[in-house]
C-alpha cells in the first residue's frame, strides 16, 4: 500500500447535519490518470477542498506521497506537491498573467529547492508555462482582460507552476469548446507523461473518458464506483445515479 | 530605481525640507510639518496591512497611543533619548500587533475591522484606569528647551525626528511592494484561497504585516507625548489618526506606497491650513467629503486616476 501516492481512509465531512462526504475510501497511484465524476453537489469538491486543506475534514484521514496531511495548511499540502485548480478561476487580479505563474515559483517551488531559483530563471520558468498553456502573447495582460478560456488556462498554469507530485484538476474544461476541451485534455495527458499523477474532475463525459486510466464515481457525498472506466458506466449504480430510474 | 539612490534621493529631499523650514524661521512651520509628516508615517504604515493585504485597519490610535503612552511611561520612570523612545515604542506596538493579529486574522473582511476597533477601545479603557500613566488625568510632559546631541530648538528636533521616521517608513513600505514579501501580501489582497493554494503562507504573511504596521504606528506616536506637552486620552485615541490612515491612502492610493505619502501630504497640509484658517472642527468634515468624493471619482486614488489617464496600456 505504501507505493500509492494518494490515499484517503474513510474520510468523512459534514456541515451542520448535511453529510458532505461519508466514508470517502480513495487511493492513486503514482502516475497515474483518475476521473473523479458525480452529479452536482455530490461532494466532488468538497473531496478536493478536504484533500488540500482548503477544509478539515472531521474524520478519516489522507496520506499523501507517504505522509499524514492531518493538520497541514493548504500552503504546505501545495509544498509538498499537491497542487489544485480551482473550478471558478481565481487568478490575482491585481497582477500580470506572468506575475500570476511568479507566485507559485517563489512560494512553493522556491520553497522546496536550493539555491532557489533566480530572477532571470523565474521569467525563464513563465514565459515556458505560458507558452505550454498557449497564453504566451497574454503574458503582460491583466485577469480581466482574458476570456473564460485563457483563465482557465491560467489556473492550470499556476497550479502546473507549483511543480506538483499530483495534480488535481477540477472542472478545467466548464464552458469550452470541443476543441478547447481536446487542447486541454492532450495538455493533461502530456503532463502526465511527464510523471505528474493527475485527477480529472470533469463533467463533460467525453473529455473523461478520453483521458482517465481509472473512473471514480461519487454520488451524495458517496463513493459508489471506482474501476475501469468502459465498466464503471455500464454499472448500474452510477447509470441509475445519472439517468433515474 | 535601486533602494540605495532611492535613499539617497530622499534623504537629500528631507534635507532640503528641513532647510526651507528653517529659512521660513517661524515655530509654527515645524509644528505643523510635524503634524503632517506624523501622518507620513501613520498612513504609511496602514496601508502595509490595509493595502498591500488588503485588511482594513480601524485600530490606528490604539498602535499610535501605544508609542505615545509607552513615552509616558519611560519618561516619568527614567529620561531617555527620543531615538530610544521611538525603538521602545515600535517595539511594545509591534508586539501587540502580532498578538492581536494572532487573535484576529482569521476574520476576513468587516469581522477583522471589528476586532481592531476593539482594540483600540480596550487600549483606552486600560490608559484610563492606570494611574501610572496618568489615567484620565493626562500625563504632563515636559520638553526641554533644545535637545543635547545637535542643540536644535526642540521643536525642530521633533520635527527632524519625524522626517527621518517618514523617510524609514516610506522606504520600508516601497522595499516590500517590491520584495518576494510584497507579491505575498497582493495575492492576499486579491484572492487567499488562491493564494494557499500557491503555496503562500497567508497567516504567517498577515501576521508579518500587522507586526511592521503596528511599529511604524508606535513608532510615530512615540515622539507625541514631547510634541503635544500634555498628552490626555482623547488626543492619544482620537478618531482622527484611525479616519486618516484610512482615507489618506484612499485618496493617494492603495496599491503603491507613492499614494499613502501624496495622500498624507495632500490632506494633511489642507487640514493644517483649515485649521488656521477657518476651523479645528471642519478637519473631519473635509477628510469626510474627500473620501466621498474619491470613492466615486478615482477609487483607486489619485496614483491609480494617474495611471488610467497617463499610460495606455
Amino acid at each position: 500500500m505504501a507505493v500509492n501516492l494518494l490515499e484517503v481512509v474513510r474520510l468523512s465531512k459534514r456541515f451542520g447535519g448535511f453529510v458532505a462526504l461519508d466514508s470517502i475510501d480513495l487511493a492513486v497511484a503514482p502516475g497515474e490518470r483518475v476521473g473523479l465524476i458525480g452529479p452536482n453537489g455530490s461532494g466532488k469538491s468538497t473531496l478536493v477542498d478536504c484533500l488540500c486543506g482548503t477544509l478539515v475534514n472531521e474524520t478519516g484521514e489522507v496520506r499523501f506521497d507517504g505522509r499524514d496531511l492531518a493538520g497541514l495548511a493548504a500552503h504546505q499540502r501545495t509544498r509538498l506537491g499537491l497542487a489544485r485548480s480551482f473550478q471558478l478561476p481565481r487568478p490575482f487580479a491585481s497582477m500580470t498573467v506572468a506575475d500570476n505563474l511568479r507566485i507559485p515559483l517563489l512560494y512553493t517551488v522556491n520553497a522546496r529547492r536550493k539555491p532557489a531559483l533566480t530572477e532571470a530563471e523565474i521569467g525563464e520558468r513563465c514565459a515556458e508555462l505560458l507558452t505550454v498553456v498557449g497564453l504566451a502573447d497574454r503574458a503582460r495582460h491583466y485577469p480581466k482582460d482574458l476570456t473564460q478560456v485563457a483563465m482557465r488556462k491560467l489556473e492550470l498554469a499556476r497550479a502546473m507552476a507549483a511543480e506538483p507530485k499530483l495534480l488535481i484538476a477540477d472542472e478545467a474544461m466548464a464552458g469550452l469548446s470541443n476543441s478547447e476541451v481536446n487542447d486541454i485534455v492532450a495538455l493533461l495527458i502530456r503532463l502526465n507523461e511527464r510523471g505528474i499523477t493527475v485527477i480529472l474532475i470533469e463533467h463533460i463525459m467525453r473529455a473523461v473518458m478520453n483521458f482517465s486510466q481509472r473512473l471514480v464515481v461519487l454520488v451524495s457525498g458517496r463513493k459508489i464506483a471506482d474501476g475501469r472506466p468502459d465498466e464503471v458506466i455500464r454499472d448500474a449504480e452510477v447509470e441509475r445515479a445519472y439517468l433515474g430510474q | 530605481m535601486r533602494t540605495p539612490p532611492f535613499i539617497l534621493l530622499g534623504a537629500v529631499i528631507a534635507a532640503l525640507v528641513f532647510a526651507g523650514a528653517r529659512l521660513v524661521g517661524n515655530d509654527y512651520v515645524f509644528f505643523a510639518g510635524y503634524t503632517v509628516l506624523q501622518f507620513v508615517v501613520l498612513a504609511t504604515a496602514w496601508n502595509i496591512l490595509g493595502g498591500y493585504t488588503g485588511y482594513v485597519n480601524f485600530g490606528t490610535a490604539a498602535f499610535f497611543a501605544l508609542g505615545a503612552y509607552s513615552s509616558v511611561f519611560f519618561h516619568k520612570f527614567y529620561p531617555l533619548p527620543i531615538p530610544v523612545l521611538v525603538a521602545i515604542g515600535a517595539a511594545v506596538a509591534g508586539l501587540v500587533g502580532l498578538g492581536t493579529g494572532y487573535l484576529t486574522l482569521r476574520l476576513r473582511g468587516a469581522f477583522f475591522s471589528i476586532a481592531t476597533l476593539a482594540l483600540a477601545v480596550v487600549l483606552q479603557t486600560l490608559v484610563v484606569n492606570w494611574n501610572y500613566v496618568g489615567g484620565s488625568r493626562g500625563a504632563y510632559v515636559i520638553r526641554p528647551a533644545e535637545d543635547s546631541v545637535l542643540h536644535l530648538p526642540y521643536i525642530q528636533y521633533l520635527f527632524l525626528v519625524m522626517l527621518v521616521l517618514a523617510l524609514s517608513a516610506v522606504v520600508i513600505a516601497r522595499t516590500i511592494e517590491r520584495s518576494k514579501l510584497g507579491y505575498g501580501f497582493a495575492t492576499i489582497r486579491d484572492d487567499e484561497l488562491a493564494a494557499e493554494a500557491s503555496g503562500v503562507p497567508t497567516l504567517k504573511l498577515k501576521l508579518i504585516a500587522t507586526v511592521i504596521s503596528g511599529a511604524l504606528m508606535g513608532m510615530a506616536g512615540a515622539p507625541f507625548p514631547y510634541y503635544i506637552g500634555y498628552l490626555q486620552l482623547a488626543s492619544a485615541f482620537a478618531l482622527e489618526y484611525a479616519v486618516n490612515a484610512i482615507a489618506m491612502p484612499m485618496i493617494g492610493g492603495t496599491t503603491t506606497w507613492l499614494g499613502p505619502l501624496i495622500g498624507a501630504i495632500l490632506l494633511g497640509t489642507l487640514q493644517q491650513i483649515v485649521t488656521v484658517t477657518i476651523s479645528s472642527a471642519v478637519n473631519l468634515l473635509i477628510v469626510g467629503v474627500l473620501l466621498v468624493a474619491f470613492v466615486i471619482i478615482a477609487p483607486n486614488g489619485l496614483v491609480g486616476l494617474w495611471q488610467r489617464l497617463f499610460s495606455k496600456r
